[in-house]
């Protein structure tokens, strides 16, 4: 069965290859799959009407381009209208003339409103901002403790009180002025948007705080109702932006979309875990991909960005493509590739990715990574820049040292081996020579990019690489592409890293001022 | 292969970084490489749906209110929404495209989801083409017939109890579904029909989940077993069905942190904690995951995974009080044929009832 709306499409539209343009009949067989994929990924009914017939209106006597398949084309053509429709405007923060600067958090319950709010205070003071929070959920058991103790782990105080949420909405702006706290950010219950005293009550709290900002907390799961419950929000409050959380699961995520079309304000977060620095502005692009399932390489991407240490990933990179990687670099990566959190979290975001991977009953896990962590470390370092040196005494001494056991250690070595013979395999830096099956990959997503306009596209193209028949073919592929802008001389190439971070953001990426500074060591987590 | 795949994998990652970073400085747009959609539903076969369970008197603990009626009534502030459709419906009287076009849409409004409601139009047609239905009323009527037969009622609900043992129900499902609420509600139903109940504060992950946990314990009057914050959630629940086994105690209701489905590590931890559950004096009779109704398609997923991991029983549906319709649950019972045994309509103690298919079908509609 197909499994992605390009796959889906090919299927259609593959036959017309040999003809000029897409006919009124091709464009409707593709937008009937388009409609389905959209409402497969959670898009509000109405919503996805609308989006078909702005992409009815953009492929209809559209040029077949040379370079794309007619499936890749209209898939293009229906990414640039989610782009569209999902971005605009990015919201841009600015603070109130006078502090503090009120931050009001609403949603239905256990949208993950409590937890945002400490993000965002978490946010703000990276910002160079004084934050305070407010409890003003009196409704759920502990709810003030838990942002409480969120308050303590992010360093901003926290103010509540057992009496009742106006009068917590009130005596916290006053506490935030007597302090002087520059933002305020005000949690308050969740709440049924049929419920009338409820609604009402976040009203008055509106008006009480008059806040400068009021944001609509969404989880990424939410189904059709998305858009009745942002519809009654904004209605009662005036909304500013929409904050989405649980991305890190693999729901598509159309609810964004739709709450986007309906209530037409920015999405301006998205939280992306449970951690408190899982948490960042929204990126429209990324998630019109993860909409149409396509996954979402780029925020993989950024994340190693943020949390390697650049030299090191230099380093095993160029060692990697010349075919002198050891159980060192290995060892290196490794300890990179933790910081960027569970191991099948990160697999789960790369497309292409073969599905048992994927699985939840794979043993891809933490446990595994610390186990071959444990096994590299209790080598000599002859042994690890020579794996052939270790014989039987040697492994047995390795085995005790790591807590593992000879058949452990020999299969890591065994398969470390295997590695690196495909490593070195025509296959994968075949790219650069022109030979092998990773060229075939190469091709087609270099096309991809050149037809998306935009070398990023290469990247995510990079998965794009045809179908992968194999494991090698695919790693051929992806490893080929790191060759091929080596090669090609892109900025990309080792040395070419010195360009600051442009664009829209504003915050979120603190650490980061024109020559891009990369933490050496991961920031603390809690027990997970 | 596997731990191969591992050391190529996180070579990688940090490759791809490497590398990836400073194209995707170069300004982007994202390309369609084949993906493993796991998140929505997909075209998979529906098996037909299971013949109606005998009926046999139900030896439920007494319910607090008729349960019908109560699910009815806590249903009743979101009709409205798909109504219209279904007015205009047999207002037109005849069956034509427009009949079809507003039964699908009503459907997937409610979370039906694609691949059932085609299933379902589908069998529909059929039996009009044929003559055995006739009539935008006729369609609804078989329409609902055959909604409320795939829904599994009565002794397929019931919440299974094995006597003379220490039982424990586990309580799973992603974040902010309603597990500790949930968790309240039945302590207080099952004390309610007689039986003796502890706590396991399961959940040493979240913030203050084990002060939650124990409001609902002191409310509810029972006991509650708590671990360490960061602590292994499994040593509690271990502890808690010594304790409930060394007392006497019928039923230990453990609580669990909200986890995706996808992340691998907290499904294995999961899996752990049912093996500890499961070690004598325990016996697992239930496995229920929590799901909120305003969940769309990813909730097959979820109950996909979870009933892969540690083989779900039963599914709670909560938030149903909500504008959501919860129209998932047809999917689950269809594809996974997991039933639906309790449903929240808010977030007070009292607010439980029994799945009542009759009451959900003729809700997903008004």
């Amino acid at each position: 069965m197909f499994d992605v709306l390009s796959d889906r499409l090919e299927a259609i539209l593959g036959r017309l290859r040999s003809r000029g343009r897409l006919s009124q009949g091709d464009v409707e067989e593709a937008l009937r799959e388009i409609r389905t994929a959209l409402l497969e990924a959670d898009v509000e009914v109405g919503v996805a009407r609308s989006l078909v017939d702005g992409i009815r209106n953009r492929l209809v006597g559209e040029e077949l381009s040379r370079s794309l398949s007619p499936g890749q084309q209209v898939v293009k053509a229906v990414n640039e209208q989610l782009v569209q429709a999902l971005g605009g405007e990015t919201l841009h923060i600015t603070y109130a003339p006078a502090p503090p600067t009120v931050v009001l958090l609403a949603g239905l319950q256990g949208s993950g409103k409590t937890t945002t709010a400490a993000k965002l205070a978490r946010w703000f003071r990276q910002q160079g901002r004084n934050p305070m929070l407010a409890g003003a959920d009196l409704q759920r058991p502990a709810a003030v403790e838990q942002l409480r103790i969120l308050g303590e782990q992010s360093g901003v105080p926290v103010f509540s009180e057992p009496t009742d949420a106006l009068s917590v909405a009130r005596r916290s702006l006053e506490e935030a002025r007597r302090r002087g706290r520059d933002v305020l950010i005000v949690d308050t219950a969740g709440r049924l948007t049929i419920d009338q005293a409820l609604m009402d009550e976040v009203r008055r709290l509106s008006e009480a705080l008059t806040p400068h900002y009021t944001f609509l907390v969404i989880d990424a799961m939410t189904g059709q109702d998305a858009v009745s419950t942002a519809q009654a929000f904004h209605g009662a409050l005036s909304l500013d932006g929409v904050i989405l959380t649980k991305l890190d699961s693999d729901a598509r995520g159309g609810a964004a979309l739709s709450v986007k079309e309906v209530v037409g304000r920015p999405i301006a977060f998205a939280s992306t875990g449970e951690r408190l620095a899982d948490f960042d502005q929204f990126h429209p692009d990324r998630m019109a991909s993860r909409i149409l399932g396509m996954g979402d390489v780029l925020s993989l991407i950024e994340q190693a960005e943020r949390e390697f240490d650049r030299e090191v990933a230099e380093e095993g990179a160029t060692r990697l493509l010349e075919g002198r990687f050891t159980l060192d670099d290995f060892l290196a990566q490794l300890q990179q590739v933790k910081k960027l959190g569970s191991l099948g979290g990160i697999l789960s975001l790369l497309p292409g990715v073969p599905k048992d991977l994927k699985a939840a009953d794979s043993i891809v896990d933490d446990r595994q990574l610390s186990q071959v962590e444990a096994i590299i470390c209790s080598m000599t370092a002859k042994e690890r820049a020579e794996p052939a040196l270790v014989d039987g005494s040697r492994r047995q001494r390795i085995a005790r040292g790591s807590g593992t056991s000879t058949q452990e250690v020999n299969q890591l070595l065994r398969q470390f081996k295997e590695a690196q013979a495909v490593m070195r395999s025509p296959g994968m830096l075949g790219g650069l020579l022109g030979g092998g099956r990773g060229l075939d990959g190469l091709r087609q997503a270099a096309k991809m990019a050149d037809a998306l306009g935009g070398e990023g596209g290469a990247l995510a193209g990079l998965a794009g690489a045809g179908a992968p028949e194999s494991p090698a073919d695919q790693l051929s592929g992806l490893a080929g592409m790191g060759g091929l802008s080596s090669l090609a001389g892109l900025p990309g190439a080792p040395g070419g890293m010195s360009d600051g971070r442009g664009g829209p953001a504003k915050g979120g990426k603190g650490k980061k001022k024109g020559g891009r500074v990369t933490p050496k060591s991961g920031r603390p987590r809690p027990p997970r | 292969m596997l731990a191969l795949w591992i050391v190529l994998a996180v070579v990688l990652v940090g490759l791809v970084a490497f590398v990836g970073a400073a194209l995707v400085r170069r300004g982007r747009s994202p390309a369609p490489p084949p993906a493993d959609d796991a998140a929505a539903g997909r075209g998979t076969a529906l098996s037909a749906p299971p013949p109606p369970p005998p009926s046999a008197p139900a030896s439920v603990p007494e319910p607090l209110a008729p349960e019908a009626a109560v699910l009815r009534q806590g249903l009743a502030k979101s009709r409205g929404a798909i109504s219209g459709y279904l007015r205009a419906l047999r207002a037109r009287g005849s069956v034509d495209d427009a009949t079809w076009d507003d039964l699908e849409e009503a459907l997937l409004r409610a979370d039906v989801g694609v691949s059932t409601t085609t299933a379902l139009l589908e069998d529909l047609r059929g039996k009009v083409r044929n003559g055995e239905v006739r009539g935008a009323d006729g369609v609804l009527e078989a329409l609902r017939r055959d909604l409320e037969s795939s829904l599994v009622a009565d002794d397929g609900c019931e919440l299974r109890f094995v006597d003379d043992k220490t039982n424990v129900w586990l309580f799973v499902g992603v974040n902010g579904v309603g597990k500790t609420t949930t968790i309240g509600k039945v302590a207080r139903q099952q004390v309610a029909a007689g039986r003796s109940v502890l706590l396991a504060a399961g959940d040493t992950f979240r913030a203050a989940a084990g002060e939650q946990l124990d409001r609902w314990a002191d409310r509810v009057g029972v006991e509650l077993v708590r671990g360490r914050e960061g602590g292994d959630p499994s040593a509690v629940v271990f502890d808690a069905v010594q304790r409930a086994a060394a007392r006497g105690n019928d039923l230990v209701l453990a609580d669990t942190a909200g986890r995706l489905h996808t992340k691998v590590n907290l499904i294995e931890e999961l899996k752990k904690i049912r093996r500890v559950a499961e070690r004598p004096p325990g016996t697992v009779s239930e496995v229920l995951l929590v799901l909120d109704a305003t969940t769309g398609q990813n909730g097959l997923a979820q109950a996909r995974q979870f009933l892969e991991a540690v083989g779900v029983t039963g599914v709670v549906l909560t938030k149903l009080d909500g504008t959501a319709k919860g129209g998932i649950v047809l999917s689950i019972e269809r594809e996974l044929g997991l039933p639906v045994k309790l449903v929240g309509i808010g977030e007070g103690a009292e607010d439980l009832v029994p799945f009542h298919p009759a009451e959900f079908v003729a809700a997903l509609f008004e």
